[in-house]
């Protein structure tokens, strides 16, 4: 044991990232009924509105909106029960406290957390488009790949830095905000327009719905994948550069409520968690 | 002169509390009410003390997760409410009962991912992870998912962690509380392992086991109600119970049969032990055990077993305290 060192800052950051992110990537993956329950169930939920738009005459390229809406509904779903709900369990098993004293700090565990569920998830939304395009023989071409995944990029950080915002919520304020996001959930699904262009909402909702980064994504990618016959809601430009504001955004306001809750759990002796 | 391992004074930590029937003021709860210790480095210290004396506020002052009310306390010379990040990088923490960790892991892959966040290299760190799993036998098991570990094989499993990172001060909160008695001894066995293996750490342990206590510990001190009530190497602490003689007897069931009032009976307890019962009678001076015998073989009750004992820690708590430890546990609140 001469050459075990700790390491400290950078180095030591990405090793509490990949260690916390290794029961969601691995850890999670070990069972394989994940391939049906994460993947083929889901797929279930989409085909419905597959059909709608079929018999209504709908143009194809639906059928490829409405898959593309599973796979982001995916990430939605780890980031609200994953992420989200994650310190909850932390707390109840002891996790959180051992979080607080371990020299990485909290900010590298949710790191590590939301790389972990991000890596899991991308794994499903891959499954779920291969298995929804093989069924219902829809082809994509991307126009601008750089563009797109950039778009992508920079959704998947604003979206988990609100998972961490949603986390440090329910800590601080307990089953309320946790009654809270499930009001939210359905409402989300709609409005989001993971089934439909959001720009069917009118403005004023749209903006409204674009304060969850997916919303936004969401129309910016379709813009990218179907160009000329996809009714994009704002320019792409704008889209990209309101999504990288709350990006932004997100992760100013978790860190601030990331030091908030470490505050108040060391002077008041407990998180208002009471479920 | 090296800096201590723990120092506190006047340490005070309270629990604001919510209006309620039981608490109409709103008083808070002092947990911690004027602690001062200190802890040399190297040394192997126990906190001994009923429910809610304030043994894990006390651990949980230290190891930066609760600010102190007023009073200061330092960890290796570092102060715990400036000096956090320098503290958290040489301790570790281990409570009894805690299930940390994730129960899809493997015993072997849950360690590693706590020595990452210590920013440990992986080879050396499983390479310790194995050794350490090898001290506490746990190393068959490695492979098992966390969720399928008995209660004692977890906790040898957190003692693992908490030794990890080679701290430079452990903290066991009770570490072997809910444990059946092989398990406890085993873990009591790698505690004194591990302090020998590498001299120069510091441990501080709490427990409401005496025995424990006095197995372990270089010095032991009392808390009690958050304060600091006696504190001293067990022999030392022992000494203080010198006043009378102990006698330790088994008896049938008393029965209304009242010892206490007997000339020369200074205490009299009683545990139920089999269906017989126990008596630990402190006595002012050899003689006064003759009408104890007395009273006994008037009402016909057989006497089982009789000796003298030394005084354990058992004896000075009680002196100390005017109660046993067991009777001094804070009742919880219930409906
Ligand atoms: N988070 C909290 N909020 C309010 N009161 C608390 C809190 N934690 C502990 N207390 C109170 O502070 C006192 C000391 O508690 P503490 O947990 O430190 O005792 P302890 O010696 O560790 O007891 P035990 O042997 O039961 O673990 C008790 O009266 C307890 O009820
Ligand atoms: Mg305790």
């Amino acid at each position: 044991m001469n050459d075990a060192t700790p390491a400290r800052g950078m180095l030591r950051l990405l090793r509490a990232i990949l260690g916390r992110s290794y029961p969601r990537i691995i850890g999670a993956n070990r069972d394989k009924s994940w391939l049906f329950y994460d993947t083929v169930l889901p797929l279930l939920g989409t085909i419905a509105f597959v059909y709608v738009y079929k018999a209504l005459g709908a143009p194809e390229r639906f059928v490829g909106y409405v898959i593309m809406g599973g796979a982001t509904v995916a990430f939605w779903m780890n980031v609200m029960w994953s992420m989200a709900a994650q310190f909850y369990w932390d707390k109840q098993g002891g996790n959180l406290e051992l979080y607080m004293v371990v020299p990485c700090g909290i900010p590298a565990i949710l790191l590590g957390m939301s790389f972990g569920g991000f890596v899991g998830t991308v794994i499903r939304a891959i499954a779920i488009v291969a298995i929804g395009s093989l069924l219902f023989d829809v082809h994509y071409t991307v126009s601008q790949w750089p563009v797109f995944l950039l778009v992508f990029g920079v959704a998947i950080v604003g979206l988990y830095g609100l998972g961490v915002t949603f986390a440090s919520l329910f800590l601080l304020w307990g089953r309320e905000a946790w009654h809270m996001a499930n009001l939210f959930m359905e409402p989300v699904f709609f409005l989001s327009g993971f089934y439909f262009p959001v720009r069917a909402l009118g403005f004023w909702a749209g903006m409204g719905a674009s304060l969850i980064p997916l919303t936004l994504a969401l129309d910016a990618m379709r813009q990218l994948l179907f160009p000329g016959t996809h009714p994009p809601f704002l320019p792409l430009g704008t889209e990209l550069g309101i999504l990288g504001a709350l990006a932004i955004s997100f992760i100013v306001l978790a860190r601030f409520l990331l030091r908030k809750m470490e505050y108040l759990a060391r002077r008041e002796g407990r998180l208002s968690l009471r479920f | 002169m090296t800096v201590p391992a723990i120092e506190t004074k006047e340490l005070v930590r309270e629990y604001r509390m919510k209006r309620s029937p039981q608490n109409p003021s709103g008083a808070p709860v002092v947990a911690l009410d004027g602690v001062t210790l200190d802890v040399p480095q190297g040394e192997m210290f126990g906190l001994l003390g009923p429910n809610g004396a304030g043994k894990t506020t006390l651990i949980k002052v230290l190891v930066t997760l609760l600010l102190p009310t007023a009073g200061a306390a330092r960890v290796l010379g570092l102060d715990v409410v400036g000096q956090v990040q320098q503290i958290r990088e040489r301790i570790s923490m281990v409570s009894g009962g805690e299930h940390s960790g994730y129960g899809i892991l493997t015993v072997r892959e849950q360690l590693w991912m706590f020595s990452q966040f210590y920013g440990l290299p992986s080879k050396p760190a499983l390479a310790r992870i194995d050794e350490l799993l090898k001290v506490v036998g746990l190393y068959e098991e490695r492979n098992r998912r966390t969720s399928a570990l008995s209660t004692g094989m977890r906790q040898k499993m957190n003692l693992v962690r908490g030794l990890l990172s080679d701290p430079e001060v452990l903290f066991l909160d009770e570490p072997t509380v809910g444990l059946d008695v092989t398990a406890a001894r085993d873990i009591r066995a790698y505690i004194k392992e591990w302090i020998r293996m590498k001299p120069g750490r510091t441990i501080l342990l709490t427990t409401h086991y005496m025995h424990e206590a006095e197995e372990l510990c270089d010095r032991v001190a009392i808390i009690h109600k958050g304060r600091i009530i006696a504190g001293d190497a067990p022999a030392a602490l022992k000494l203080r119970a010198t006043g009378g003689t102990y006698f330790l007897l088994t008896t049938e069931t008393l029965d209304g049969i009242s010892l206490a009032g007997l000339p020369g009976v200074q205490r009299a307890d009683t545990r139920a032990l089999d269906g017989r019962m126990e008596l630990r009678l402190h006595l002012a001076e050899d003689g006064a055990i003759a009408g104890v015998v007395k009273v006994l073989a008037d009402s016909n009750r057989r006497i089982f077993s009789l000796q003298k004992i030394e005084p354990t820690l058992e004896e000075v708590f009680v002196q100390l305290v005017g109660q046993r430890l067991e009777e001094a546990d804070e009742r919880k609140a219930g409906p």
